[in-house]
């Protein structure tokens, strides 16, 4: 084990059942870095992040949170690490206060009524403090959530899509004061699916069908990928997009209102595949593929893998 | 254990309350429960009923007959409710559940009497409730001793019946004037306080599971010993509301008399309380939702009030019936509340029922903090 890095997991595999649901993931983050967690619906992040902090016990493989060993010293870590669910989980028939408080006495901060008044006034409810936690907004309950996670002062923060559901402004906030704590050294792990929130972390890991399948800076993982990536304007592209997406070397055409993304692999393929359409009344410029087009496309790869490997 | 902590225990426990009192629904049934069992089993259930419906066809009218039915009356037992003319009459009205008594006399009664005979008189008996009518009849047949003795007089006095040659005292103690409320209410306590505390403790735990509220307490550093005695010592405060409801009503309205010392059965309730909330934290671990846990109580509660003594006499059941009770501490907690309570118990009387109980107890919170699951998995 290295001590440089916060989590540090080699070989994590989880099964329930028959039914393997992370395959062998490996994950390194650092020290203050914020790493984000990507992936789709299902994927496998929810329970990786429970295996690091040992609510889950992994199947197979082994890893040290800060330093803790994930299947020996659940304790240890549970004590240091603030997890958010990603499932609603403070007591709704508390109040707001109550449900601070109750994290505050769990774990056993001196101060706690002084951090709770902190945090609500940061989280502007102070007026609301005594309304019962079932009757907030979902966004809401969710910023509270985030608030108790962060109440003990963690090092490690494990946030489970932690603004879904939060209106722009409050994410905004949310992303500033993540930064904010990077700063301190305050490490961050945070699965979303939100694009411009992955491209705010310092480096990122994308799962899919439980393998995790990039991992790197926003550029690494760009480069990586290997995509050409053509962006055409025009009239009637839809048109356009339907005949472009009987050919063969042409992996994904995506219209994004005036604009159409062409992306492929093959490079050369790709040019000779789009030779001609280069004509009126379409404009063709070759662009870096962004984290999206790279995301659906390593998905739509790992799906073809995932079935070859079960048939 | 070395990472035990009390701050931690405490936060469970305050938040424990702040739902229990925010839970009015369930708050109304903790208080609900045991009046209801107290009048539907204090009132309602006697396992020694008086006036029953009785009907006399007497062909026979006479100063003998007028007298024994008199003294059946006296009994208490009877209630002539009816006198049919026919044999068929009187059988309908026991049929028709009219009368749980025929008393046939004959018509030629009070002249085969006189004249030594020994005539019979038929009381027809509805058993199908063999408890109902037990006392009924004792109390027919201790009649026929002394019945007559004031008529049979001068020149009758040959026909009164020779003294056996001994005596038979029977000495009704405890309870002599075997009012089932005695029996009844002091067992309640203990029935009522099995019925609610496994179901509460049971949902307790089940509801953390099933409004996710699970993922989060397990995320947190509290050990499973803290989040079982967070919840178990809340809900041993509610036990002992109820004993003190049962108490009270057991001594204003029933009458029951304490003949020993009630500080005893209070100090004496609480292994058995904490036994039943156990029970209650063993079932939610193996409960996957509230409606199991629920169904897994009352799975525990019948065999407990049908096998303990409560509904029927202890060791009028089957061997097996009576080692299955043995292992319930209902069983024990019956004896000695009715121990304490009627028979003037001490601590030194009381104790082989409650050591048997804080064995149990010790068992199944054991049994909860082993199968309480850390994980998620
Ligand atoms: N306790 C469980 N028992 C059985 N299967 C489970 C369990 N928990 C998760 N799974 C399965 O594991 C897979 C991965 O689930 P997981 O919750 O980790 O996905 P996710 O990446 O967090 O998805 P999402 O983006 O929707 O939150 C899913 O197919 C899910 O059905
Ligand atoms: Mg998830």
């Amino acid at each position: 084990m290295s001590s440089d890095y916060i989590i540090d997991v080699q070989n994590l595999c989880k099964s329930f059942g028959d039914k393997e649901v992370v395959h062998r993931v490996n994950l390194q983050v650092k020290s203050g870095e914020i790493f984000g967690f990507l992936g789709p619906n299902g994927s496998g992040k929810t329970t990786t992040i429970r295996m690091i902090c040992g609510l889950l016990k992994p199947t197979s493989g082994e890893g040290h949170c800060l330093g803790y060993d994930i299947i020996k010293d659940a304790y240890q870590i549970k004590k240091e690490v603030g997890y958010m669910t990603q499932q609603f989980s403070l007591y709704e028939d508390l109040t707001i206060r109550e449900n601070l408080e109750f994290t505050g006495r769990v774990y056993q901060l001196k101060n706690y009524k002084t951090l709770v008044n902190e945090a609500l006034e940061n989280l502007g409810l102070i007026g609301r403090q005594n309304q019962l936690t079932g009757t907030l907004s979902g966004g809401w309950k969710r910023r509270l959530a985030l608030a108790g996670a962060m109440l003990h002062q963690p090092k490690l923060l494990l946030l489970d899509e932690p603004t879904a559901g939060v209106d722009p402004k409050a994410r905004r906030q949310f992303w500033n004061e993540i930064h904010e704590l990077s700063e301190r050294g305050i490490t961050t792990l945070v699965s979303t699916h939100y694009m411009d929130e992955a491209e705010r972390c310092h480096r990122l890991a994308y799962i899919a069908y439980g393998s995790l399948l990039a991992t790197g800076t926003i550029p690494d993982v760009i480069k990586n990928a290997g995509l050409t990536m053509w962006v055409v304007s025009g009239e009637n592209l839809n048109k356009l997009a339907n005949q472009l997406r009987e050919l063969p070397a042409i992996e994904q055409v995506t219209v994004f209102g005036k604009e159409l993304h062409v992306v492929g692999t093959d490079k050369k393929a790709l040019a000779n595949a789009i030779k001609p359409f280069q004509k009126k009344p379409y404009t063709w410029e070759e662009e870096l593929a962004t984290l999206e087009d790279v995301f659906i496309s390593l998905v739509g790869k790992a799906k073809d893998n995932f079935y070859l490997i079960k048939n | 254990m070395k990472r035990f902590s009390i701050q931690r225990l405490c936060a469970i426990i305050i938040k424990e309350f702040i739902q229990m009192k925010r839970d009015r629904l369930t708050f109304a049934m903790i208080v609900a429960i045991p009046l209801l069992q107290l009048i539907l089993f204090g009132y309602a259930i006697n396992s020694n009923p008086k006036y029953l419906p009785t009907a006399v066809m007497s062909s026979d009218q006479s100063a003998f007959t007028r007298r024994f039915i008199r003294s059946l009356q006296d009994t208490t037992y009877f209630r002539v409710v009816s006198l049919p003319k026919s044999e068929a009459m009187a059988q309908k009205l026991l049929r028709t559940n009219r009368a749980q008594f025929v008393l046939n006399i004959p018509s030629d009664f009070s002249r085969d009497l006189i004249r030594g005979k020994r005539p019979s008189l038929l009381l027809t008996v509805d058993t199908t409730d063999s408890m109902a009518a037990a006392n009924a009849i004792a109390a027919s047949n201790i009649l026929t001793k002394d019945v007559f003795d004031h008529l049979l007089t001068g020149a009758l006095s040959y026909l009164r019946p020779t003294p056996p040659p001994f005596n038979l005292i029977i000495h009704a103690k405890y309870n002599p004037e075997l009012i089932t409320q005695y029996n009844i209410v002091p067992g309640l306590i203990g029935v009522v306080l099995t019925m609610t505390m496994v179901i509460i403790t049971a949902l307790a735990m089940t509801r953390e599971v099933e409004r996710g509220t699970m993922e989060s307490l397990l995320a947190t550093p509290a050990r499973p010993l803290e989040v079982m005695l967070g919840k178990v010592i809340p809900y041993i405060i509610v036990g002992y509301l109820q004993l003190f409801l049962i108490l009270g009503a057991a001594y204003f309205v029933f009458r029951i008399p304490a003949e020993g010392s009630l500080f005893l059965l209070c100090c004496a309730a609480l292994p058995f309380i904490a036994a039943n909330l156990s029970v209650g934290v063993m079932f939610s671990t193996a409960a996957k939702n509230q409606l199991q846990a629920t169904q897994m109580s009352i799975f525990f509660f019948l065999p407990s009030i049908l096998l303990s003594g409560f509904m029927f006499p202890f060791y009028g059941m089957p061997v097996w019936a009576q080692k299955i009770g043995s292992i319930l501490p209902l069983t024990y907690f019956l004896r000695m509340t009715r121990g304490i309570l009627l028979k003037g118990n001490t601590l030194a009387d009381a104790w082989p029922n409650i050591w048997p109980i804080i064995l149990f107890m010790i068992i199944a919170l054991f049994v909860g903090v082993m199968r309480y699951r850390q994980t998620l998995d």
